[in-house]
């Protein structure tokens, strides 16, 4: 572990707790599963192409993990803070309006877009 | 069928067998849920229990499940929304149920669980050993061994306020011999109901997940961030156990009248060979040194009565100083170096100067009768002094 990253870690692990202040069983606060994020464990994240999309929607309905958001019958946006790029959407799509595309390299482009 | 005997009210003794005994002391209990699924020899349990249930004996609410991984996990459910629940099992039921009995215990949840020991399949086989039980030592509940009826009833109260104590927090094993005890008809002393009453007093649960204004998150996902911290917690609470147990029973001598204790110590103190044996056969153990020592021989017997903790400090302390002893398994751990109760004496008598010679005895398994002549054996055996580290008691 780089150096850096070990120093970040511990910072997080201070702020778990200990076994003698947290409560027992995992018993946690009450919550659903939207709150976890499964959206990081993406390899290939999905690309609308506005230009080529017809609104059918079936990427909205084979979604398995409902991270399609669509507004007034028309496709809206990916939720990527749940979608886990299993590129059911792009498969369906009749029309190749979903295109696949490796994670790190979107998000490395994000990086260097934000910078 | 001849109608059984049902215990009377009010009455301080009766005679019953072990199996009746334990569904007398449930009926005292009155626990808000109990599961039940049959399994021989547990099945008597619940089927008196389902007795008390049918004449309105009792206010639990009974389910009848469909495999004991159903009654298991129907108790965990019904202690998680704050009830008291009671379930029994022997054997492959237990084996059915091992994912939940795991999970019980991590959950923090004090169910007691009679379990009336049986051989473990395969062979198939219906008798007593220790097998069943033993396998799940390393699952997080406390266990207590009960040599008979009456033992058998007594833990199983005083389990009820053990598990509950605020500071375990743990499911409680009460273990009896499967026939030898549970289909024994012995005359059994019984306390008073309302004293029961009194003693287990009503549960309050840490949590419930009735609790609307409360509401909770129960059993999530636990990775590496915290699920070591939740497992030293459960070490911490079994490890309180030990001294709740002291406590308990003071409280449970008020009622009883009877001091339960870690371990029985039987003619054990001036005796320079001891046997350690546990359940039944800790019974025959006594007959067989009562008439050794009329012949001037100083034997004694140690009995666990709780096995999970292991009291491991004050029982190398007991057997410290002795000749030899021998400790005998009604159950095998293959491929280690003796019995599963010879593994724990050896742990605790390790780092001690005083140590005796300490022989491991496989005995009783698949139900295989031990009288006296064989425990005796084992005396004469201890006393010559010729004894592999590892022996097999009554296998042809």
């Amino acid at each position: 572990m780089a150096k850096k990253d070990k120093k970040e870690h511990l910072a997080v692990c201070k702020t778990l707790g200990t076994w003698k202040s947290i409560k027992p069983a995992g018993i946690t606060e009450p919550g659903t599963a939207s709150e976890l994020r499964t959206g990081d464990w993406r390899s290939q994240r999905p690309i609308h192409i506005p230009e080529k999309c017809i609104h059918c929607l079936q990427c909205f309905i084979y979604c398995p993990d409902c991270s399609i958001r669509a507004e007034n019958d028309k496709f809206k946006e990916f939720d990527y803070y749940h979608c886990k790029g299993c590129g059911v959407c792009a498969a369906i799509c009749p029309v190749q309006a979903i295109k696949m595309v490796d994670e790190g390299k979107a998000r490395e482009e994000e990086k260097k877009k934000n910078a | 069928m001849p109608e059984k005997k049902k215990p009377v009210k009010g009455r301080d003794y009766d005679s019953l067998s072990g199996a009746d005994a334990v569904a007398f002391g449930m009926r005292q209990i009155n626990p808000d849920v109990v599961a039940a699924f049959p399994i021989t020899p547990q099945t008597e349990i619940m089927e008196r229990f389902s007795q008390f249930y049918a004449d309105g004996e009792v206010d639990s609410e009974m389910i009848l499940v469909e495999s004991e991984h159903s009654a298991m996990s129907a108790v965990v459910g019904a202690a998680a929304a704050g009830a008291r629940a009671m379930t029994a099992t022997a054997a492959n039921g237990l084996a059915l149920m091992w994912e939940i009995v795991y999970i019980a215990a991590s959950t923090r949840l004090p169910i007691v669980m009679n379990v009336v020991n049986r051989a473990l399949s395969g062979p198939i086989n219906i008798h007593c050993d220790h097998s069943d039980s033993m396998g799940c030592r390393d699952s997080g509940w406390i266990q207590i061994y009960s040599e008979n009826g009456q033992e058998a009833y007594e833990n199983t109260i005083f389990a009820v306020k053990l598990g509950e104590h605020p500071k375990v927090r743990l499911p409680v094993m009460v273990c009896q011999d499967g026939f030898i005890t549970s289909h024994s008809v012995e005359a059994v002393n019984f306390i008073h109901d309302s004293k029961v009453k009194k003693f287990v007093g009503e549960h309050k649960a840490d949590f419930s997940l009735l609790d609307v204004d409360k509401p909770i998150t129960l059993g999530p996902l636990d990775l590496f961030d915290y699920y070591f911290e939740h497992k030293r917690q459960q070490i911490e609470g079994m490890e309180n156990a030990r001294k709740a147990f002291l406590e308990v029973a003071k409280e449970f001598e008020k009622i009883c009248g009877r001091k339960l204790e870690y371990f029985e110590k039987y003619k054990a103190d001036d005796a320079d060979y001891l046997i350690v044996v546990m359940s039944s056969t800790a019974g025959t153990a006594k007959e067989a040194v009562d008439k050794l020592r009329k012949e001037g021989k100083k034997v004694g017997l140690i009995k666990p009565r709780l096995f999970r903790p292991f009291p491991y400090e004050e029982i190398a302390k007991a057997l410290e100083g002795k000749k030899a002893v021998a400790v005998m398994d009604r159950s095998d751990s293959f491929g280690a170096q003796g019995g599963p109760i010879f593994l724990e004496i050896s742990t605790a008598l390790f780092n001690s100067s005083k140590k005796p010679k300490l022989f491991s005895y496989i005995f009783g398994l698949g139900g295989r009768d031990t009288p006296m002549e064989d425990i005796e054996k084992v005396f004469n055996e201890l006393m010559a002094g010729k004894l592999k580290q590892i022996n097999y008691l009554g296998v042809r």
